[in-house]
């Protein structure tokens, strides 16, 4: 040892690499050994909870939704079904360049103007994960074009899956409703997944809505890898959904959609209801909706379509439309008559009005001499008059509502309404006035405050014809029993029945429409009812002032099997536009390939079947409006104009009306009439 | 000196380091196989050819005389920092931050050559300082400014990673010259006092965040933390025996980021479990073993120094990349050598291995010359 201890030489300095060089080296090692065990401690230790998590990453669950359970008709025709086909969705909050990826679509499916402000609304409206539907129905080469550039467009999703489908389309729209994406409200109300699954559809109204949870089934699902931007790798496992249960309704489907093609231009409503069970066989209100083209949400022009139709397409008349049934009652009218001892043979001097104090109520003609029967057949108001003067109206309002009129009547799917039998205790609970004697006469002859639903008098049509107290009924199988006896005679049935069998077969107000069947027969009764109080017959003018045509009917007379109401808005007469309508819808339930051929004719005059009308004014309106339309309000709105529209009741001036006008008679070459048919005669009869 | 005995100048070779070394490199070839979903495109054929090539180019540096190495040092080093400036220039002018010199043949990034040329230019400069200068300011002021410049350069660029390795590299030669323990201390205890305030005055916000989300990744697992996460979840979800050659969920579905440059010991470790890991660890060990031995029986105190330089470069390397992956660090640019993918990592880590058998070579010529 040489050298103090601070010299420093290449010796020292040579130690000191060598101790030094050891502790670089086991650093290095000890290192070494610290990664090894992170290495244990991550891939063993902690082995499951990374795999579990390398798991969720690579799989994905997607719930695939059920299919929606069939609605079908008493012959197991489906009036709602589903189809396969090719839907593009977008989830809003998946989406990284809203802009860019919405007009990448736009190109791709060669959206119009419209269309692409369509989706842009509902972007608009979106929320969160709520899925939007961009198109569906697309052919396989579009989709295919979406389908290559999904890796470039996140938040966009191309699948195959079914989608509801309404063969009849407008025929269906208000009996079944329609469906739609479900709304916020809807997820805040249930909060499943399966809602915000994209083409998952919800019912939105009528039967779809109600029986949704039936109708809903159980959602597959399906693992899928995926990679970390989403993009789909393979299939690993899938659950097949459970179909939701079909619901069979005691609907024809035939039937259903022959009565609203054959309603054509017309906005009316027309029920037929089997005489044997109450089943509702048809139940139309027309002009409607095409659910079909609700099912991705309501767009503008839609909507303005829907709005602007002074139709009402978004009422459904047959459930929720109240008119005065005018001289529909007739009938019933005749058996209160005869349970308060009016003799059936007894006559009336029609001199061509009543004498009422010091008003002199007009009716229609001067028709002489009028038993019961013959004053249904002609419709006289001053038989009804006097004898409803005679009994009292108190007896007249009891039965009325004993056959159904002013009744609500427990039906799944729309909410009805049901219309007013008015008597004293009612006019003073709403009017705060005393029933007068005019109010009696008026209302004998079903106007005034009278108001029903065409659903009403089908019903009260099939319980006089079958003389048993029918309920109606909606579902297949769960036909309701028919309620307490009614208390009349077949005596009493028979006079009824006598003269709605002379109203279409005999000299009467509807022998126009008089079925063309070998050994069938109709019996029926035309009504006409004033939309408001005119000085003038409200046969001419605007289409909104005319009166509402209206016709009940029954078939085979000898043995009742079918029950009907037509009601035409603004028809005019009972016997122009209702029977015509009746008589064909009929002819159908006997032997459908002739009436399939008068609707054929008819329907080339009127531009195709409703489905290609809608069509055709809705490209109609794309052309017109464009981009234009104002935004559809939220779904809540258009939820409550669709299930809650009302027709506005134009309730006539009632204690000013000094005449009522009723039924023209038939004209004169219909048959040879024993009473003088001194009324103007419509311009044009039916045949 | 002569050629007169080749077949003795192959044995010489140390094969005992270089054919484990060609075992890791074709693993991490196999790794960017699978991870380009079963091709030797674009990834695994060339990661082989850049070891073949660097290979050679190893051979030819360990073929160079000690003098060369001294002579060529500070004008190596002088070149290195004037393409730092260059690059700097270069990556000003065109907008935005650059790291590379286009050469047209190949890309040269002069911040991962300055690895090993910061190691040549002190082994270089503490071989000309005379003994007695050791333990004073002589001793550390011009090294401080030979690290100094380079290191600032590259953390400019801005390139933590690298910079941080240069720094390491030149500390370690720096203590291995035998500068006074306290020293080190002091300067250790400044960097703890100072780290706080470079990382707000001087790292950028990106930066910032990595050393954040290091500290805390699950703080935010879809943002920043994503890479330290998923890396973890395929290291861990790998298990002892690895998931299988080809069946990487996390590396083929695109779940791991980088998972051929930066984290493709995460790619390994999901598809060959601990056991890969393991033999990747148990190499680099080896190798690190023969470095530092090379350099203990060097010679001199240049070869030395060089040799320890260099091998403590590859480890930084290693450490710092095995440590980010497996969530030990934060989230640096730094690939481990001979399995990630990238020609420039792979110079560099091949030019340190060429130098320590220069180093290696010297020492057996200088015993046998006696």
């Amino acid at each position: 040892m040489f050298g103090k201890p601070q010299h420093t030489s290449s010796g020292t300095l040579s130690n000191s690499f060598d101790r030094r060089s050891v502790l670089i080296g086991g650093l290095q090692t000890g290192l070494g050994v610290l990664l090894a065990a992170r290495l244990g401690w991550i891939g063993l230790v902690q082995n499951a909870k990374y795999e579990t998590l390398a798991e969720s990453n690579r799989v994905n669950l997607t719930l695939v939704p059920p299919r929606r359970g069939a609605i079908l008709d008493r012959n197991n025709t489906q009036l709602a079904s589903n189809r396969i086909e090719f839907r593009i969705d977008i989830i809003p909050e998946r989406l990284v360049d809203s802009d860019a990826t919405v007009a990448e679509l736009a190109r791709l499916l060669a959206f119009t103007p419209v269309q692409l402000q369509d989706l842009e609304d509902k972007l608009d409206k979106a929320h969160g994960y709520q899925p939007i539907e961009v198109t569906s129905g697309l052919d396989p080469e579009q989709y295919d074009k979406v389908l290559v550039r999904l890796p470039d467009m996140p938040g966009v999703i191309a699948q195959q899956g079914f989608t509801r489908w309404y063969p009849t389309g407008p025929s269906v729209g208000h009996l079944i409703g329609y469906v739609g994406p479900a709304s916020a409200k809807d997820y805040e109300a249930e909060h499943n997944p399966l809602l915000v699954t994209p083409g998952f559809k919800i019912g939105k109204d009528g039967l779809e809505k109600q029986f949704e949870q039936d109708l809903r089934g159980v959602p597959g699902a399906q693992r899928v890898e995926v990679t970390a931007s989403g993009r789909f790798v393979r299939d690993l496992e899938k659950r097949d959904d459970v179909p939701g249960k079909p619901i069979k309704l005691t609907i024809d489907a035939a039937l259903q959609d022959f009565a609203a093609r054959r309603i054509g231009l017309e906005s009316a409503a027309v029920v037929v209801i089997d005489c044997i069970t109450g089943a509702i066989l048809a139940v139309v209100s027309m002009p409607s909706f095409d659910p079909n083209t609700f099912a991705g949400g309501i767009s503008r022009l839609q909507w303005k379509m829907l709005n602007e139709d002074d139709h009402i397409p978004l009422l459904n008349k047959a459930l929720r439309g109240l008119y005065p049934p005018g001289s529909t009652m007739k009938p019933m009218a005749s058996l209160a008559l005869q349970s308060h001892g009016v003799e059936p043979d007894e006559r009336i001097n029609c001199p061509g009005g009543y004498q009422l104090g010091n008003r002199f109520f007009r009716c229609d003609a001067v028709h002489g001499a009028m038993d019961m029967r013959s004053a249904i057949e002609h419709s006289c108001n001053t038989y009804f008059w006097s004898m409803a003067h005679r009994v009292g109206y108190d007896a007249i309002a009891p039965v009325a509502k004993l056959l159904g009129l002013g009744q609500q009547f427990e039906l799944p799917g729309s909410s009805q309404r049901y219309g007013t039998v008015p008597d004293a205790a009612w006019k003073m609970r709403r009017y705060k006035q005393e029933w007068s004697a005019a109010d009696s006469l008026n209302a004998s002859i079903g106007q005034g405050y009278v108001s029903v639903s065409p659903l009403q008098l089908a019903v009260m049509t099939a319980r006089i014809a079958s003389g048993r107290n029918l309920i109606p009924s909606l579902i297949f199988g769960q036909e309701k029993l028919a309620g307490p006896a009614l208390p009349f005679t077949p005596e009493q049935f028979a006079v009824a029945h006598d003269g709605m069998f002379r109203v279409v077969n005999g000299s009467g107000t509807g022998v126009g429409s008089k079925l063309d069947l070998p050994g069938i027969q109709m019996a029926g009764k035309t009504g006409t009812a004033q939309v408001r109080a005119l000085t003038a017959r409200g046969t001419v003018g605007a289409w909104k002032t005319r009166d509402h045509a209206l016709f009940v009917c029954y078939a085979p007379t000898d043995a009742p099997r079918y029950a009907m109401s037509v009601v035409v808005e603004h028809g005019t007469f009972g016997a122009r536009a209702a029977a015509p309508i009746a008589r064909d819808v009929m002819t159908f339930l006997f032997e459908p390939e002739k009436a399939m051929a008068t609707l054929a004719a008819l329907e080339q005059g009127w531009g195709g079947t409703p489905s290609e009308r809608v069509a055709a004014k809705y490209s109609s309106y794309v052309n017109q409006y464009g981009t234009t339309a104002p935004k559809v309000s939220d779904d809540d709105t258009v939820d409550k104009a669709i299930g809650r529209a009302a027709n506005t009741e134009a309730p006539t001036d009632k204690s000013a009306a000094t005449s009522w006008p009723e039924e023209p008679s038939p004209a004169p070459e219909a048959a040879p009439s024993p009473e003088p048919s001194a009324s103007p005669a419509p311009s044009a009869m039916p045949q | 000196m002569s050629r007169r005995i080749v077949p003795e100048a192959i044995s010489r070779e140390p094969w005992h380091v270089l054919v484990p070394l060609l075992a890791l490199n074709t693993f991490g070839s196999v790794v960017l196989y699978s991870a380009a979903g079963g091709h030797l495109q674009p990834w695994a054929l060339l990661h082989e050819l850049h070891f073949a090539v660097f290979l050679m180019m190893a051979f030819v540096i360990s073929r160079f005389p000690r003098d060369f190495f001294k002579q060529v040092a500070f004008p190596v080093f002088g070149t290195l920092v004037v393409l730092l400036i260059l690059v700097e220039v270069l990556g000003k002018v065109s907008g935005g931050s650059q790291r590379w010199l286009n050469l047209g043949f190949m890309q040269l990034q002069p911040s991962e050559l300055m690895k090993p040329g910061i190691v040549l230019a002190l082994a270089k400069f503490y071989d000309g300082l005379p003994p007695a200068l050791t333990k004073s300011w002589r001793a550390f002021l011009p090294a401080g400014a030979l690290v100094g410049v380079p290191a600032l350069l590259v953390m400019a660029q801005p390139d933590l990673g690298t910079g941080l390795a240069i720094t390491f590299g030149a500390a370690v030669v720096i203590f291995l010259a035998g500068l006074p323990l306290a020293w080190f201390i002091g300067i250790g205890a400044a960097v703890a006092v100072a780290v706080p305030v470079a990382f707000n005055l001087l790292l950028k916000p990106y930066q910032q965040a990595r050393v954040a989300i290091f500290l805390d990744p699950e703080s935010d697992p879809l943002g920043k933390g994503y890479h330290i996460t998923q890396s973890k979840i395929a290291i861990g979800s790998g298990g002892f025996w690895g998931k299988g050659f080809g069946n990487g969920s996390q590396s083929h579905l695109e779940y791991l980021p980088e998972a051929h440059t930066d984290f493709a010991f995460a790619t390994m470790a999901e598809e060959w479990g601990i056991l890969g890991g393991l033999f990747v660890l148990a190499v680099f060990l080896w190798v690190l073993r023969w470095g530092m031995g090379v350099s203990r029986r060097a010679p001199d105190r240049f070869s030395s120094l060089l040799a320890a330089g260099m091998t403590f470069t590859i480890f930084f390397y290693m450490a710092i990349n095995m440590m980010m992956v497996m969530g030990l660090a934060p989230v640096v640019g730094i690939p481990l050598p001979w399995i990630s993918h990238g020609g420039s990592s792979m110079m560099t880590n091949m030019i340190c291995i060429g130098t320590i058998m220069a180093v290696d070579r010297w020492s057996k010529h200088g015993r046998s010359l006696g």
